[in-house]
């Protein structure tokens, strides 16, 4: 089995680069020093650094935290220039990010069921249209259910993502029950025998706590239908977010059980470095990243390529 | 997450209490714990560094007043700077020329374009215009229908796009069919689009040369992050915006992009978004907005949806009546209603300062939407003269309301013993003779 993006693994790194060296740039917009890479670090170099990290929405905390162990490395001679202060902050990147390197693995018993859940325009519709051409071209069979029955035409939405991916769909009036339809693609993937069930919720500000519950419900009717689903509770993430996404992980944690995460929108300039923070509040391991609106722009989440692009 | 850094924060402004004066040496750790409140809001990091350095130099140089204390004063020097900065006073589209006025609305994939199309269109209704929607997003799967979805919940024209036409020949011929049909007003729904793509980015300056719009608005996220400068600026220099939509206001995000996209585009943000329904688009109020970054609440709005709710007739005729004692479960159950109207007990609960961050302890506290409606159903199961007179109410008959109502007997039980709560303290307050309560009855528990 492959992963997402395999095959034009070339074109998928050249592709994050060039979302990514946006980022670089910007990161680096008053750090001349660090882009070209000579000279040697100093006192400015690393509150440059400090502000480059708090503009990839890394948090005030966090890139404080990681200027002080890097200062205190520079004090004791580790870090004579600026290309080894780079290398040990992507270091230290890497080692955050590295042990949620975990790809999302389909296993029986069949059908395998994905609830994707996240607050209003992350991009959970769209994400799912690009999962399920990932697996429709690793030879599984797929159903998506449209368990979005509120926002106005996510059902017509999700059929066409369906339809160009080659996926079934379960769909029911707007306005239905959510988890009715969840349900209802459950059964139907185990009368035909379809591998992988994705459920699409709407989208719902964590704070609603009324919508949480109905979430909540989701979860629940679908383990009661087969037990051990939902097998995974994928939560979207927006990079262009900020600090918000804290909250939004540990909501979503506490209603639902997140079992990963997706990050769209990284083609932007937005740098996502929120996650660094999410990854510390719930353990999830990031499956995907989104690069772009394409079918094949969904990409196996990589912690190197991810700081080499950063940094 | 702000309750930390509220109460550090108030930890700092004791610290400023004790002294006569501000000076440069007690100013320092009250600054420090605004950079990271206003960073952790998601204020860009440039802006930050501008709003404290002007912070300072306005503190430092101030005499304090002799009503303030050094710490109030400090206050306000931040919440009167943030609210300067974020442009003062409550700014309306530009709709005073010859109509149909084009409004075009951009903004980045999610950031709620349609959504607020839809909400805008209902405002402008209610303002004796006659709105026309065009979907312009010719990218999105069922972009199109969204909106003529839309359009047919609130009642309100859509142009027939065709997900296989050019989106500027769409917005043109749409203003054309507006003009020959008496719409005044046209929303042009534009395809969310990253600021770094320039063939779309190249599209919408197309289409505002085809189009002369009379404002631009770029629809914002209230969650967006650092990044929201680097949008806000690339969509200013390419369409020159005449003003910002911040999305997503219901949650819990501090919406600091707002002072960021404020501060680089100098375009005034014109509306904010507050909910999932079509009627939750409100006005911005900068001062507001400069209380919710800062994390002081949003007591005004609050005051101002309640008056909305309770006209004065009503209010009169609720203050008779409490006067003689004459609160019945009807009124209680109008009280509710009304309090529902003014939003969910989230929303409400989410205005009040102080609460912005608490709302999970107090989801225990405060009646949730679930219970309201029970209570509501409740008292609907009832007959005329039990309504008009609680003492009515025997164990037979609150079986018989249980069932009709669909809930139990323990919950009617609770809902008697609430309102005999309330029915007391209205007692003792209009013994108190204090005029003007019908405005804020204390709700049960």
């Amino acid at each position: 089995m492959t992963e997402p993006g395999d095959a034009p693994r070339g074109a998928f790194f050249s592709r994050l680069k060039a979302g990514l060296s946006k980022t670089r740039e910007l990161l680096f917009m008053n750090v001349g020093a660090i882009a070209r890479g000579i000279g040697p670090v100093d006192a400015g170099v690393l509150s440059d650094l400090e502000e480059a990290l708090i503009l990839a929405d890394a948090g005030a905390e966090l890139s404080h935290e990681y200027v002080e162990s890097l200062r205190a490395a520079w004090r004791r001679g580790e870090l004579p220039d600026v290309d080894s202060l780079r290398a040990r902050l992507r270091a230290m990147v890497v080692e955050t990010l590295a042990p949620r390197m975990v790809p999302l693995r389909i296993s029986p018993p069949y059908p395998f069921v994905v609830l994707v859940v996240g607050v209003n325009g992350v991009g959970k519709t769209t994400t799912i249209g690009k999962v399920a051409g990932w697996l429709r071209s690793e030879g599984h069979t797929v159903l998506v259910a449209a368990a979005d029955t509120f926002r106005a035409a996510a059902i017509e939405q999700l059929a066409v993502w369906a339809e160009r991916a080659g996926a079934d769909i379960v769909r029911h009036k707007v306005g239905a029950d959510s988890s009715a339809v969840a349900f209802d693609a459950v059964r139907a993937a185990e009368a035909r025998g379809t591998h992988v069930v994705l459920v699409d919720t709407a989208g719902r500000l964590h704070t609603k706590s009324h919508l949480m519950e109905e979430v909540r419900k989701v979860v629940r009717v679908l383990g009661k239908e087969m037990p051990g689903a939902p097998h995974e509770v994928l939560l979207v993430l927006d990079a262009t977010g900020g600090r918000n996404a804290i909250a939004q992980a540990k909501t979503f944690q506490e209603f639902t059980g997140v079992t990963g995460l997706a990050l769209t929108k990284l083609d932007g300039t937005a740098k996502g470095g929120v996650v660094l923070s999410v990854t510390r509040e719930v353990g999830a391991p990031i499956r995907f990243i989104g690069v772009g609106e394409k079918a094949e722009d969904l990409r196996p989440f990589d912690a190197q390529a991810f700081a080499e692009a950063l940094f | 997450m702000f309750e930390n850094l509220s109460g550090k924060f108030q930890d700092v402004l004791k610290k400023l209490r004790g002294h006569g004066r501000i000076t440069e040496g007690n100013v320092e750790g009250a600054l420090n714990e605004v950079r990271l409140a206003l960073l952790e809001a998601d204020v860009n990091y440039k802006v930050v560094k501008e709003f404290v350095a002007a912070v300072r130099e306005k503190a430092l140089g101030a005499e304090v007043l002799a009503s303030l204390s050094p710490d109030q004063h400090f206050v306000k020097i931040v919440h009167d700077e943030m609210t300067r900065m974020m442009g003062s006073t409550a700014q309306e589209l530009n709709l005073a020329r010859k109509p149909p006025v084009p409004v075009m609305l951009v903004g980045l994939q999610g950031s709620g374009k349609t959504t607020t199309c839809g909400k805008l269109a209902l405002q402008l209704q209610k303002m004796k215009r006659r709105p026309y929607l065009v979907p312009a997003d010719v990218y999105r799967p069922a972009a199109i229908e969204q909106l003529k979805v839309l359009g047919r919940q609130l009642e309100i024209p859509v142009f027939d796009s065709r997900s296989d036409a050019d989106p500027v020949a769409i917005c043109r011929e749409a203003i054309r069919y507006a003009e020959l049909n008496g719409y005044d007003t046209v929303l042009l729904d534009t395809a969310g689009r990253l600021h770094i793509d320039a063939p779309l980015m190249e599209e919408l300056a197309r289409i505002k040369a085809a189009t002369d719009p009379g404002d631009i608005l770029l629809v914002a996220d209230a969650m967006t992050g650092q990044d929201a400068v680097n949008v806000a600026k690339a969509f200013h220099e390419k369409l020159h915006l005449t003003g910002v939509v911040l999305t997503k206001m219901d949650g819990d995000a501090r919406g600091g992009a707002a002072l960021s996209i404020r501060a680089v585009t100098g375009a005034p943000v014109k509306f904010v978004g507050t909910g999932e329904k079509a009627e939750a688009l409100e006005p911005f109020h900068p001062d507001r907005m400069a209380s919710r970054i800062l994390g002081m609440g949003d007591i005004l709005t609050f005051v101002e949806k309640a008056q909305e709710q309770v006209d004065e007739k009503q209010a009169k005729e609720l203050e008779r009546k409490l006067r003689k004692a004459e609160f019945t479960l009807e009124d209680f159950r109008d009280q509710l209603l009304r309090l529902r109207k003014m939003g969910s007990m989230e929303e409400i609960l989410g205005m009040i300062p102080g609460l912005g961050g608490k709302m999970k302890e107090l989801k225990g506290a405060a009646p949730d939407e679930a219970e309201l409606k029970k209570v509501v159903a409740i008292i609907d199961s009832m007959t005329a003269q039990e309504r008009r007179n609680a003492k009515v109410l025997n164990g037979s008959r609150r079986k018989r309301i249980a069932a009709g109502s669909g809930t139990t007997v323990q919950d009617v039980n609770r809902l008697m013993k609430n309102f005999q709560q309330a029915e007391e303290m209205i007692k003792r307050m209009s013994k108190g003779g204090k005029r003007g309560m019908g405005r804020n009855l204390p709700f049960f528990r």
